[in-house]
């Protein structure tokens, strides 16, 4: 099978592979550019595990091609926020609780953050609806709702304090 | 105090905590066992039967030996012991059933899915070439895929065993064929509960390798690190030339009590000496992992017409798939739990673990409670009905109060509340919603619960914890718990601070290392914080009592006065302590303070230890007959109530649960957050059971073979869930501690079908209430008595009158 040069920027760093044209681009994060904060849940499109931002847009990695990634911008969770910067999301996550078994959890802050790009001031059904790609089997669900509604019309967090 | 303000004199415990894993999850800094690459690791993957019974005829590798790139293709008889039991990872004998596995088929394929042989590659697509070039030559065997069925004497044999039927157990308490004739009013029922799949999210993974001095080093995602001895037995090696490490998980709920992928990966690192690892695809997993028991439950119960319940009988039968693995066990909690926390006087349950030729059945959240309580409490509602006593006065009548007898006769000793948490859970539903349109029905509905935390208390369950100081006054747990994502090793660290006087950031908790924690026993049976938590509680204590005695001789006044908090030893006023200073001839009104460093510092100069290992032993006592269950077979049970408000869409038979309550006694919260959390979980948990989940074998093989045909609730799916705690501190962990992690999800399910039969007039009595079942029934019900009711007789009842 033919070979194809790639660039992708992945949180800021240029990164260049060789790809065939049927490797997705979860699998080119996860094991040639070691993006391991990147999770595989079903490889199928069905649990959103592997969503990742491509160019602000949330996508499930396990079904997009590394090619179609060619010359365009990946964020990770670890591109969101860090332990010294954290993004509002993930320290609004944390004060929740939102967090148990935490595979679900990258997936779920990034598809949360494009939610909010699209529409900072969601509605608590609004926020349902835009997380339902991304399944949670330990939370219900009802604290990660909290948690991005505690962010959503707050922006520059520190909105609300737990309920 | 309200229930839900925390104890006012705990410093950090009862109080919504940020978990000490939670920030590395959320800055995606967590290694689970995908995440960790070995350099040189080699690819694995599993051949699997296509035939769920067939007799294994050969299987030919040669092809597959030779292809690019493979290591290892390894069969049955590479096996050092292929044939092994399902064991719970301790020492004591459970007695009674052994579940016979094989590590690779045998002779008879026994479901489908089972797997064939192994393949170790330099690439996974090499692995996955070389799988698809073996040979193997079935003859298929007609095989039996129903319980009812294979227990008939001539049925097809599953195994090599004269029956399919692995186990019974009956209950028997007074007479209940005569007691029957003393009710005024009786119901009786079948109801059916279809397979479950844990649906982790994160699939079962590890990798392997062989360490220093030739131990064979597992790094796996598992609820078992104590499978190290059956891991063991298998490569026929000494128990301590076998370690596993159980990073942090995503998820188990049961799935990851057997063992998954960690024999695998032995045998294919000791044959090729290179480490290797295996990762499941989602269909893998949900095709050939263990499943959730499907039940049939036929039940009678009688009540008088002042509403007290005189008899109830239950013929429980469980569908154990291919293999026996947890199965009699899971059989065992349903059968103690089958009268649910109801005041009885005449009980009789028989019940029957069968094997069949469908995927194998073990353990999954709830263990076996969550199917009868289905059961028992459909006929609590339907009883209620006929008594014309709303369900929550009905049931009131007849809750289990301390000192009352469970079914098999256990004399509650602890705290059972069972009453308030449904009353709680009833007011919390609020106003009824009204209807959104003219096809929109709403009702209401509750199910309480009763459930085991701690194991079978014949098992001589134990935990081992250390708790000790760094020279800086920061603090190590080193505990063998398994975090499968419900906080089990942050609650150590919260439990250890609040003792030690320090913050929880303060404290390093090392877990699941066969090699490096003291051995904390499964991380199953909701007993890792009423097990472990006490282990690090003694712990703890013990190494504060240690230096609380030198820091009492530096301030020259006796240990007893002297309270260890914000790093610091203060000296208490001796009637504040509870303490004689005129006994001791000290001061009374002595104050003073000591900084915790300075305590440590003189420890360690003088030799006193600023660590501790203790052990926490569970009650225990030996059973006669197992199978004759009498008296109490658990530590103690956690009771609690759910409550739904749902919509019912009459045209198109779709539920929406509008509103959920679940109210539970959890003794003692220790984190609040992580408590609410699980509560939460769990509903959901039993929603999907209630409306969703249903895996669906036809002739042995799985037709939802993915996450889009078997459904788990997405966000849309649930509601806000509501979570009411009420702490009576009469639990039997740490600070009065109830476990909650599986109880939480028992009653979710009934609820929302009561909650179903209220809004539309008619009991479903077959999981899950998808709308196809649902218009079935509204259809029968219109047809009137005698119309075809569904796939099983008795799907449908109808409130009498």
């Amino acid at each position: 099978m033919g070979r194809h040069s790639i660039a992708i920027g992945v949180n800021g760093q240029w990164m260049k592979a060789e790809v065939t044209a049927l490797d997705t681009l979860l699998e080119v994060l996860r094991n040639r550019f070691g993006a391991l904060d990147v999770k595989n849940g079903c490889g199928q499109g069905d649990c959103g595990v592997c969503t990742v931002l491509l160019d602000g847009v949330a996508v499930n990695s396990c079904l997009t091609l590394a090619v179609q990634a060619d010359g365009r911008e990946v964020t990770t969770l670890k591109g969101l926020g860090t332990p010294d910067d954290p993004h509002p999301l993930q320290e609004s996550f944390l004060r929740h609780g939102a967090i148990q078994c935490g595979f679900c959890t990258s997936g779920m802050v990034l598809t949360a953050k494009a939610l909010l790009d699209e529409n900072p001031t969601p509605s608590r059904e609004q926020i349902r609806e835009g997380i339902s790609g991304n399944l949670c089997r330990c939370t219900g669900y009802t604290k990660i709702v909290d948690a991005i509604e505690d962010v959503a019309g707050h922006p520059e967090g520190s909105g609300g304090r737990v309920r | 105090m309200t229930a839900n303000d925390p104890r006012p004199d705990y410093s950090i415990i009862g109080k919504p905590m940020i978990r000490h894993d939670a920030r590395d999850k959320v800055f995606g800094l967590t290694k689970y066992a995908d995440d960790f690459i070995m350099h040189g690791a080699l690819h694995a993957k599993v051949l699997r039967s296509q035939h769920p019974a067939a007799r294994l005829l050969s299987v030919d590798t040669s092809v597959a030996e030779k292809m690019p790139g493979v290591h290892a293709v390894l069969t049955a008889k590479d096996v050092p012991c292929n044939e092994t039991t399902s064991k719970f990872g301790q020492t004591h004998s459970a007695g009674g059933f052994e579940g016979l596995y094989r590590v690779l088929a045998d002779g008879k394929v026994r479901y489908m899915g089972e797997a064939v042989a192994l393949v170790a590659a330099e690439t996974l697509e090499q692995a996955e070439h070389a799988v698809r070039a073996i040979r193997v030559d079935y003859e298929p065997l007609p095989g039996v895929f129903d319980p009812i069925e294979a227990m008939k004497p001539d049925a097809y044999r599953v195994g090599e065993e004269e029956t399919n039927v692995v186990c019974t157990y009956k209950v028997r308490k007074g007479d209940a064929d005569q007691a029957f004739g003393g009710a005024d009013f009786v119901v009786e029922n079948t109801y059916h509960v279809p397979f479950g799949d844990h649906a982790y999210l994160e699939p079962e993974s590890g990798v392997a390798w062989i360490d220093e001095d030739g131990v064979i080093t597992i790094r796996a995602s598992t609820q078992v690190i104590e499978h190290f001895r059956d891991i063991a037995e298998i490569m026929k090696v000494p128990h301590n030339k076998v370690r596993v490490i159980a990073p942090m998980l995503g998820g188990g709920f049961g799935g990851k009590e057997d063992i998954t992928v960690e024999a695998y990966l032995a045998l294919l690192t000791n044959r090729t000496k290179r480490p290797v690892a295996l990762t499941y695809t989602r269909e893998e997993s949900l095709l050939a992992h263990s499943k959730r028991h499907p039940y049939s439950m036929t039940y009678r119960t009688g009540a008088t017409a002042d509403g007290r319940l005189v008899a109830m009988e239950a013929e429980l039968v469980s569908d154990a798939g291919g293999y026996v693995f947890l199965s009699p066990w899971v059989l065992l909690y349903s059968t103690v739990c089958a009268t649910g926390p109801y005041k009885i006087p005449h009980v009789k349950v028989d019940s029957y673990a069968v094997l069949t030729n469908n995927t194998f059945t073990s353990a999954y959240r709830g263990f076996g409670a969550p199917q009868v309580c289905f059961a028992y409490e459909l006929q609590m509602d339907e009883l209620a009905a006929k008594l014309g006593l709303s369900p929550l006065e009905f049931r009131r009548r007849n809750y289990l109060h301390t000192g009352d007898e469970t079914g098999t006769g256990h004399a509650l000793q602890t705290a059972v509340r069972t009453e308030e948490t449904a009353q709680q859970a009833l007011a919390a539903l609020g106003e009824p919603s009204r209807p959104r349109s003219s096809r929109e029905r709403i009702g209401w509905g509750l199910a309480s619960g009763m459930q085991s935390y701690g194991r079978l208390i014949y098992m001589h369950d134990s935990s081992r914890s250390f708790v000790g100081f760094e020279l800086d006054g920061t603090v190590v747990v080193r505990c063998g718990v398994q975090d499968i994502g419900g906080g089990q090793a942050s609650s150590l660290a919260q439990i250890a601070a609040e003792v030690l006087g320090v913050t929880m950031d303060d404290v390093t908790v090392y877990f699941g290392d066969t090699a490096l924690t003291p051995l904390a026993g499964t991380t199953t049976a909701t007993r890792q914080l009423y097990m472990s938590g006490n282990a690090t509680l003694k712990a703890a204590r013990a190494v504060r009592d240690e230096l609380a005695e030198k820091a009492g001789e530096i301030l020259g006044v006796s240990p007893e006065r002297l309270e260890l908090r914000d790093k610091t030893f203060h000296v208490l006023p001796a009637g504040e302590a509870g303490v004689s200073a005129a006994a001791s001839g000290e001061d009374e009104l002595q104050s003073g303070q000591l900084p915790l460093k300075d305590a440590l510092k003189a420890c360690a100069s003088s030799g006193v230890p600023l660590g501790n290992l203790a052990q926490f032993n569970a009650p225990a006592r030996e059973v006669g007959d197992v199978q004759n269950v009498q008296g109490q077979i658990f530590p103690d049970f956690t009771f609690g109530t759910h409550a739904a408000e749902v919509a019912v869409d009459v045209d198109t038979g779709q539920v929406q649960v509008l509103k959920f309550v679940a109210s539970f006694d959890v003794g003692q919260a220790i984190n609040r957050l992580s408590a609410e959390g699980q509560l939460e979980g769990g509903s959901v948990c039993g929603l999907g059971y209630a409306l969703l989940e249903d895996l669906k074998l036809s002739g042995g093989k799985t037709l939802t073979s993915a996450l889009d045909t078997y459904l788990v609730p997405t966000s849309m799916d649930s509601p806000d869930v509501v979570p009411i705690m009420i702490e009576s501190g009469g639990g039997l962990g740490p600070f009065g501690a109830k476990g909650i992690g599986e109880p939480s999800s028992t009653s979710g399910a009934p609820a929302i079908v009561n909650a179903v039969a209220d809004a539309i007039g008619i009991w479903i009595t077959e999981l899950p209430l998808t709308p196809e079942r649902v218009l079935r029934a509204l259809k029968a019900k219109e047809q009137g008595p005698g119309a075809p009711a569904g796939e099983h007789e008795g799907e449908v009842v109808q409130p009498a009158g």
